[in-house]
């Protein structure tokens, strides 16, 4: 029989920090502008440039600390870690070795109904790279410093994961709370999240790692569980033949679903670390942290089960609106102005939903003001507008945010409840539609809804299509 | 104090600064190198006994700016420094990354 193996993971996500300014310099951390507009002698690592540390950066920082159920160092300090790359233009990254911020944390998450704790080696503080971008006409490299300087938390794991499942899971738990702190977006895509998976695989039952690599280049969940198949297998394979997995860092090919091992120049480990002597020691004292734990907001699982208590939703839409935490709040502040939590649930799970995935937008990039939602499920309970009027004015509502009170007035969608005016333009539509009346009138039911159509449209839409059945078949 | 840098450490520290150094270029960095070690070495003779261990060498801590936005478009200083420049970026030698 062949022998089963056990898959050992640990990740190392780096996330970058939600600040208007980088982590040691006023340059804007600003996504897409030029090349090199957001730089500074700072982050362009010039001789004599003095970092000086954002304090934003440590608030973050310790949020997400205590959020990650870590304790909070309260001398920390920065060090230096020396590497020689084009995007590194002081030929050393500042970041935190000896005195990290946060230590010893853990998150649960849960796969297939099971809770687990997976524990948080430590967290620190560092800076971000600048950008290289190939430039396949001359065969060079272009470099961008916009980025140099964006400040970054990287959250080391135990190797406490076992399936890709795990680690899907463990990054959509710490997206979820990262988001709820908004200390950052967490956009794996555009690079504001990042995880680096470390996976070694063992013949189950022994206790003793296996060797270890390090996955890089890694942007997407499925880019993330496509991996951590591909060298799961590749490992054992080695085994297998009798030969032995080597430690080292390897490049994923999402398009080609390969990794290669990185040049031993590239993955030179020896950083020779040393502590930065221009920036002086982080001291968090009781005051500062009971602050920021006395800010700390409601987080998923007490949002959930609060919700549970409140509101009479299912749980499944519960999970989905508490996934993310602008859809939570927007839902939170609809359902208080509305007085209506399963319709405002009913607008956010069906068309908003819809119109995300039409628009390829992500629930924290959702735009629409609470009120304008509000507003819409009143117009429509009140019969004041009919659903599919209503599904249209959302429309405008999503994309620009309009107030569908006005909207509904200057563009004159009310429906007509007036009963003589259905009935005038009714007896237009039996006029100009004998078959379908005489089809109707000689037993055919489904001739109804053709006529029922007709006068909707005669309408164009601003009617009660249940009110015009009844008068039709009524006339009829 | 001769020879503590041996051909081998100049070997790898030249792949660690990713630069190519020829034979005479070797022979003097290990030289400069000696030179450093011995300078620090001196360091070792202090009594250190009994002496805490510090994370700094001032006795100030929690020195911050907040984060307000205040350099602006600087990408014309910032490339006064590129040997070459194309579409506002540096140019270096291709990179894989």
């Amino acid at each position: 029989m062949a022998k089963q193996y056990e898959t050992v993971i640990g990740l190392e996500v780096h996330v970058e920090l939600a600040t208007k300014t980088k982590i040691f310099c006023s340059c804007s951390t600003a996504f897409g502008g030029a090349p090199n507009s957001h730089t500074c002698p700072v982050c362009t690592g010039m001789p004599g440039a003095l970092p000086v540390l954002n304090k934003q950066v440590v608030e973050y920082a310790v949020a997400i600390g205590l959020a990650i159920n870590c304790t909070i160092a309260r001398e920390s300090k920065f060090d230096r870690k020396n590497y020689f790359y084009p995007d590194n233009p002081q030929n050393y990254q500042i970041s935190q070795l000896y005195l990290p911020i946060a230590r010893d944390g853990y998150v649960e998450i849960e796969t297939g109904g099971r809770r687990k704790k997976i524990r948080i080696h430590e967290m620190h503080m560092e800076e971000d790279a600048g950008k290289l971008v190939h430039d396949e006409w001359d065969d060079t490299s272009l470099v961008d410093y916009n980025r140099s300087g964006v400040p970054l938390v990287e959250i080391v794991s135990e190797p406490d994961m076992r399936s890709a499942e795990e680690v899907i899971a463990y990054l959509e738990t710490l997206r979820t709370i990262i988001q709820y702190l908004g200390a950052s977006d967490c956009k794996l895509q555009e690079g504001s999240m990042r995880a680096d998976v470390n996976l070694s695989v063992r013949e189950a039952g022994t206790d003793k790692f296996g060797t270890r690599t390090e996955m890089k280049n890694l942007n997407s969940f499925k880019a993330i569980t496509r991996a951590i198949e591909a060298e799961r297998l590749r490992q054992i394979e080695l085994l297998e033949e009798g030969k032995l997995v080597i430690q080292e860092t390897r490049r994923w090919d999402d398009n080609k679903e390969t990794s290669r091992a990185m040049r031993s120049k590239e993955d030179a480990r020896d950083y020779r670390y040393f502590p930065d002597p221009d920036l002086v020691p982080v001291v968090i004292d009781d005051v500062w942290l009971e602050r920021i734990k006395a800010d700390q907001p409601e987080f998923r699982s007490e949002k959930l089960a609060r919700y549970k208590e409140e509101f009479d939703i299912p749980m499944s839409d519960a999970e989905i609106i508490t996934s993310s935490k602008r859809m939570a709040d927007i839902f939170e502040e609809t359902a208080g102005l509305c007085g209506n939590p399963k319709k405002a649930a009913n607008w956010l799970m069906v068309e908003t939903m819809r119109l995300l995935k039409e628009h390829d937008m992500e629930p924290e990039d959702i735009a629409f003001s609470p009120a304008g939602l509000a507003k819409l499920i009143g117009l429509a309970d009140a019969g004041i507008i009919n659903s599919s009027v209503a599904k249209d004015v959302f429309e405008k509502v999503f994309t620009e945010d309009i107030d569908p009170e006005q909207y509904v007035e200057e563009r004159g969608l009310r429906t007509v409840s007036d009963e003589d005016a259905l009935r005038r333009v009714i007896a237009k539509v039996i006029e100009d539609t004998p078959h379908a009346v005489s089809d109707y009138r000689g037993g055919k039911e489904k001739a109804l809804g053709a006529l029922i159509g007709r006068t909707m449209k005669a309408m164009e839409g601003k009617a009660d299509p249940a009110l015009v059945g009844k008068i039709l078949k009524d006339m009829l | 104090m001769a020879d503590r840098i041996s051909d081998e450490t100049i070997e790898y520290i030249g792949i660690l600064s990713k630069l190519e150094l020829d034979g005479s270029e070797k022979e003097a960095a290990k030289a400069d190198m000696e030179k450093m070690i011995a300078y620090i070495d001196r360091l070792n003779e202090l009594d250190t006994e009994g002496i805490e261990p510090m994370p700094h060498v001032f006795p100030i801590y929690n020195a911050f700016r907040s984060d307000e936005v205040e350099n602006g478009d600087e990408s014309v200083r910032t490339l006064a420094n590129a040997p070459v420049q194309k579409e506002g970026s540096f140019v270096v030698p291709k990179t894989i990354g």
